[in-house]
């Protein structure tokens, strides 16, 4: 016994148009249907208005199925690329703190109202990791809007702020790095951008690396840590605290910590990076297993 | 002649709290016993991080090898390639081979030491360093521009030390 006939649930010239055309609907079903009422007419088109039709209905489940295969996967693959990230960043967590603790300690003043600018911000090569690189668009575009008397540049470690930034503010770009994020950060990775920072021959006078510090698997948060150049960190003042300096010394000095601050970041990032993706990809394997799972399940048992 | 007699005491303590067999540039200004805390780790491995049972570090750095203690004057330094070797409080002696990177003592008597390679000494394979060394040298002898001879020097130093520290 059909389950929609009878039941007032459908209209019935529907019904009979959905069995006409739904090929896999056994013959006796069909004559039974034909049967017990007369077809008024047989559309030609298989679209019925008002109401899914089985085949619709058969192809989305399919799309559902497919599209739940490859957000588990992705999940998958971030999740073991998270574990090792995480695994990575343990050693390189008290290496960036002992980076910055100089810095910290000396207490160099960054003056904001200086004309000089430079942003370093680390983000992602790909997509699909939750709100990580939009955090760090958003931020340049306000710093651009809020600092438009200052001249300001950017660095950019990750092509989607290349992507959504490039073409309205390309005159702020200096250096942009892609093909970051696939594979782990080495340290030399880090030397070559501190490198090419130092050696770009921008005296800034302020700084700042912005970078998504990682708190846990669900969260993660962007953060300033200060860059200060050469010529800030000789004439601060607490520098005289220090013994037998001398500018070779400290060129040498700020050289690498530039580097090794440069590295701690990006071992955050990648953490930030996979976790991100994982818990994305995760949520949206249950959603397309959830509700629209269910109704598309549902229909189609109503409809047989 | 007051003064003097209150100096003594001082200069005997400062002398004698240095106890490193090499040549050392520390000199402790008698303020009261303070810990260090030591930091000191490599991009890859932390093997000190902020601990506090630290009596001494010999370090290695291109302004000649220092022994570090507590209360320490503040100094930066660049870090040389060779041995590095912590003294901890309960009498133990942990020796590491270093490259190079970066040396911070603070005014609070903490001590950064980053290095771009480090590992234990027992880590190393004598075998490996010898032929390392060994290829450093004919890198050294057949290297064409500047920049490679520097490198060539920069390996040839780094295995050299590393010999040297097996010994």
């Amino acid at each position: 016994m059909h389950p929609c006939c009878g039941d007032g649930l459908f209209h019935v010239p529907e019904i009979e148009a959905l069995l006409a055309h739904a090929s896999w609907v056994r013959d006796e079903h069909r004559s039974a249907a034909m049967l017990s009422r007369t077809a008024l007419f047989v559309p030609t088109c298989t679209q019925v208005r008002g109401m899914a039709t089985l085949k619709e209905i058969r192809n989305r489940l399919k799309s559902v199925k497919n599209v739940q295969k490859i957000t588990q996967s992705m999940k998958m693959v971030s999740a073991a690329k998270y574990a090792r990230a995480e695994r990575e960043l343990k050693p390189s967590r008290p290496y960036g703190t002992g980076a910055a603790a100089f810095y910290d300690k000396v207490d160099i003043e960054q003056d904001r109202e200086k004309p000089r600018h430079l942003l370093v911000t680390i983000g992602s090569d790909r997509g699909l990791c939750g709100a990580m690189n939009s955090n760090i668009n958003k931020l340049l575009k306000n710093y651009v809007k809020d600092n438009a008397d200052k001249e300001i540049k950017f660095v950019t470690l990750g092509d989607k702020a290349r992507q959504a930034l490039y073409k309205t503010h390309s005159e702020y770009f200096m250096m942009t790095y892609s093909n970051f994020g696939r594979q782990p950060a080495t340290f030399s990775d880090a030397a070559e951008v501190a490198e090419a920072v130092i050696n770009s021959g921008y005296e800034f006078d302020v700084g700042e690396i912005y970078f998504n510090e990682f708190k846990s698997v669900v969260s993660y948060n962007l953060r300033p840590l200060p860059l200060h150049s050469l010529e800030s960190v000789s004439e601060a003042d607490s520098l005289a605290v220090y013994d037998s300096l001398d500018a070779e010394v400290i060129r040498s000095y700020q050289e690498y910590q530039l580097a090794s601050v440069l590295y701690a970041c990006m071992k955050e990032t990648n953490c930030s990076e996979h976790s991100a993706r994982m818990t994305a990809m995760d949520s949206a394997t249950k959603n397309a297993g959830g509700k629209a799972l269910l109704t598309c399940r549902e229909t189609q048992c109503y409809c047989l | 002649m007051a003064s003097l007699v209150s100096r003594v005491p001082r200069l005997l303590q400062a002398v004698g709290r240095t106890l490193a067999v090499q040549a050392t540039r520390s000199y402790a200004d008698a303020a009261g016993p303070v810990g260090m805390s030591f930091t000191f780790g490599s991009p890859a491995a932390a093997f000190y991080n902020a601990a506090t049972n630290v009596r001494q570090v010999d370090v290695p750095t291109f302004s000649g090898d220092i022994g570090i203690l507590p209360s320490h004057v503040p100094t930066l330094a660049v870090l040389k390639p060779g041995k590095l070797t912590v003294y901890e409080d309960d009498a133990t002696v942990n020796q590491f081979v270093v490259s190079s990177g970066s040396v911070t003592v603070n005014e609070d008597s903490s001590v950064q030491i980053l290095a771009e390679e480090a590992c234990r000494l027992e880590d190393i394979d004598p075998q490996l360093a010898r032929s390392g060394l060994e290829k450093a040298q004919q890198q050294l002898s057949a290297a064409g521009t500047d920049a490679e001879r520097t490198e060539a020097q920069v390996a040839l130093e780094f295995h050299e030390q590393v010999v040297k520290a097996l010994e």
